[in-house]
């Protein structure tokens, strides 16, 4: 898969939020929500705002919608300043994660709303959410309730009755949150094919990295309020910019100073996958770091297995530097819990990673396994 | 489930059972108002529509019945109007000392109709001065509407509110981001979504003053006879017995598709149950 054509930078911005900070609470007693959020998001972009709970991707949504306003900071549309303006005179159309669907109308009289309230005729407008339920399948449930649909019929009948208004940016506030798995993963594809058609667009709220990873074009990365990191999902997988995105995004070995000091003589945190290690039989490869360690745990993945490894001092003794390793199951010969393992990973895929806030962030374990099923695109 | 044939015969005995219990008190007052002697005899010696004609040319009963029916016909729009208010602002806005306000608003509804009456009978009495001037409530008409209206506005604003609760706070949001102004989220989302509960809140309260009789009793004073009033006043006069179970038969009956109303409007029609 090549990079994705669709970058902000090479296309009119259709958002752009500038200085961006959001205070919840009173003086004595602040929130700081959101903090100095500097984005562009193209024309025509599928865009994620990822982070843990709490980090803000919501109220920034939700700025941009215009059901806050900000504290400091700008929001322009295509260009225009919107900041000040109220929900209903923005081109912008939301998908709430409970959808929000009126329960006293019918499916059809939902799609209708935007254009109803917006003074379109009758006939053109029956004719139009017709037309918009048939594109999500909906077209013989237009007359139940909304109280008589599934999860995955709900979500749809959301993304229809805002995407039948034609708005110049689409909001979803993680959209598949309350689904099953199976049904997430057959949603993330049809929203993905629904945004190629329509060329909307998307702005997706998400926690979970594989789902943003997945069907981005491009992502920020939110941690407390503020963002650590905009690139392509590629981007932001191979080159972790900081410790936090490392750790978050997919699963990371983070080399501490000390550590990386003695491998890479270079005195600075180090991020490294697990997928790029690999055992050492024989020979060291030209370019490759090589360690040495022991075995204290292995996790059998099917076509993978997980070794944790401690590792040793030059002078043999161990050293409490911990290290996850994902290996093919098939290479796991000679290798035995608590024996001698020793791995190593081509130079080039440690990566200098700038620490934030060691206290809070959730990657001062090297040996986090939150790994999500996240695949490196 | 699977039931031996001897249980659900017994089953069946005794909700009959328990329906009879209910609804012979009922069904005997019915037939009584039909009835030629003018004693509680039973069985009925015959059947006459005497009564039902003197009850609405004597002046008392039907006196009585209207008075009862603008009582309560007010201080239901009263309640609706203050219930749907206090409920709006509940839901809509956080300050300070919310909950105590919330709690205050029920209040009258649990607490035993004497204490309310005697503390509405002690104030209506009362003289108030407020320096620039004093005034006294006194007794009457608009006494009861506003000794009644205290507790109907908790029928009222408990319906509301509940509506208010189980709705999504988002679909408010949604309306806006669809483009509808305040005034169009209103008319096509708000309203329609606490409507029934309103017509639910307003039958309830309206029954609810049509047949109370303690706060009545301290609140009327002595010119102002509700249809409540009068029967326990005239229960114990023989002559006037079979005029009171007219009465008691029109209310039933008057009281019946009311009632039936109120719970289809309250339990589900599918509205307000979130998404
Ligand atoms: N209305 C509010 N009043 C006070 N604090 C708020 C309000 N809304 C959000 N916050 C706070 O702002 C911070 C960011 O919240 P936000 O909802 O944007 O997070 P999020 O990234 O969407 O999280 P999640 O993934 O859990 O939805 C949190 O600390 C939250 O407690
Ligand atoms: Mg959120």
């Amino acid at each position: 898969m090549g990079e994705s054509t669709i970058t902000g930078a090479r296309i009119r911005p259709a958002v752009q939020l500038v200085g961006l900070r959001k205070v919840f609470g009173t003086a004595a007693n602040e929130v700081v929500a959101v903090d100095d959020v500097h984005l562009e998001i193209g024309e025509g972009e599928f865009f994620s705002l990822l982070g843990p709970s709490g980090s803000g991707k919501t109220t920034v949504l939700r700025m941009i919608a215009g059901f806050e306003l900000p504290s400091a900071g700008a929001i322009l549309l295509e260009g225009q300043d919107v900041t000040r303006l109220a929900p209903y005179d923005r081109d912008v159309n939301t998908v709430f994660q409970d959808y929000a669907l009126f329960p006293h109308l019918s499916v059809h009289e939902n799609v209708e709303y935007g254009l109803k309230v917006k003074g379109v005729k009758k006939t053109e407008r029956r004719r139009r959410a017709g037309e918009m339920l048939e594109s999500v399948r909906l077209a013989q449930l237009g007359s139940r309730r909304p109280s008589q649909l599934s999860g995955g019929q709900r979500q749809r009948v959301a993304l229809a009755r805002a995407l039948v208004n034609q708005p110049k940016v689409l909001l979803l506030d993680e959209p598949l949150g309350a689904l099953d798995l199976k049904l997430r993963e057959e949603l993330q594809v049809e929203l993905k094919q629904v945004q190629r058609e329509v060329g909307i667009t998307f702005v997706f709220v998400t926690h979970d990295q594989g789902e943003a990873l997945s069907m981005s074009n491009r992502i920020a990365v939110f941690n407390h309020g503020r963002i650590e990191q905009v690139g392509s999902p590629r981007d932001i997988y191979d080159h972790p910019s900081t410790s936090f995105v490392a750790g978050f995004v997919g699963t990371s070995n983070l080399l501490n100073a000390a550590l990386s000091h003695r491998l890479f003589g270079v005195d600075a945190v180090h991020s490294l996958r697990p997928e790029r290690i690999r055992l050492v039989h024989a020979e060291v490869a030209d370019g490759e770091t090589c360690v040495s360690g022991t075995v204290t745990d292995i996790q059998y993945l099917g076509a993978d297995c997980r070794l944790r490894v401690t590792l040793d001092n030059v002078d043999g003794t161990t050293s409490g530097d911990r290290m996850l390793a994902t290996v093919a199951s098939d290479g796991l010969v000679g290798v035995a819990l608590g024996g001698p393992v020793r791995l190593a990973w081509p130079r080039f895929a440690a990566y200098t990673v700038s620490s934030t806030d060691p206290t809070t962030d959730q990657t001062t374990d090297p040996m986090r396994v939150d790994f999500t099923g996240g695949t490196p695109p | 489930m699977n039931l031996s044939r001897a249980a659900r015969w017994v089953l069946r005995g005794a909700t009959w059972l328990g329906l009879a219990f209910l609804y012979t008190p009922l069904i005997v007052v019915a037939v009584l108002s039909f009835n030629t002697a003018t004693s509680l005899s039973w069985p009925p010696k015959g059947l006459t529509l005497d009564w039902w004609r003197k009850a609405w040319k004597v002046d008392g009963p039907s006196d009585a019945l209207v008075n009862s029916l603008q009582v309560a016909v007010v201080a239901t729009i009263i309640a609706l109007l203050l219930g749907t208010l206090a409920a709006f602002a509940m839901q809509r806005f956080t300050f300070f000392g919310r909950s105590s306000l919330s709690f205050l608003l029920v209040l009258p509804i649990a607490l035993p109709g004497i204490v309310t009456a005697v503390a509405l009978q002690n104030s209506f009495s009362r003289t108030i001065d407020l320096g620039l001037f004093e005034f006294r409530i006194g007794f009457g008409f608009h006494s009861l509407v506003i000794a009644h209206a205290t507790f109907c506005v908790v029928v009222a604003y408990n319906n509301v509110i509940a509506r208010l609760r189980r709705s999504s706070a988002n679909l408010l949001e949604a309306s806006a981001d669809l483009g509808a102004h305040a005034s169009q989220t209103f008319r096509l989302v708000t309203f329609p979504l606490v409507r029934s509960a309103l017509l639910a809140g307003g039958i309830l309260a309206f029954a609810l003053s049509f047949d109370e009789i303690i706060v009545t009793t301290f609140t009327a004073g002595s010119g102002f006879e509700t249809l409540p009033q009068w029967i326990f006043a005239n229960i114990s006069r023989p002559n006037n017995v079979p005029l009171v179970n007219v009465m008691a038969t029109f209310v039933m009956l008057v009281s019946i598709p009311l009632a039936w109303m109120a719970q289809r409007l309250s339990d589900g029609d599918g509205i307000g149950t979130g998404r």
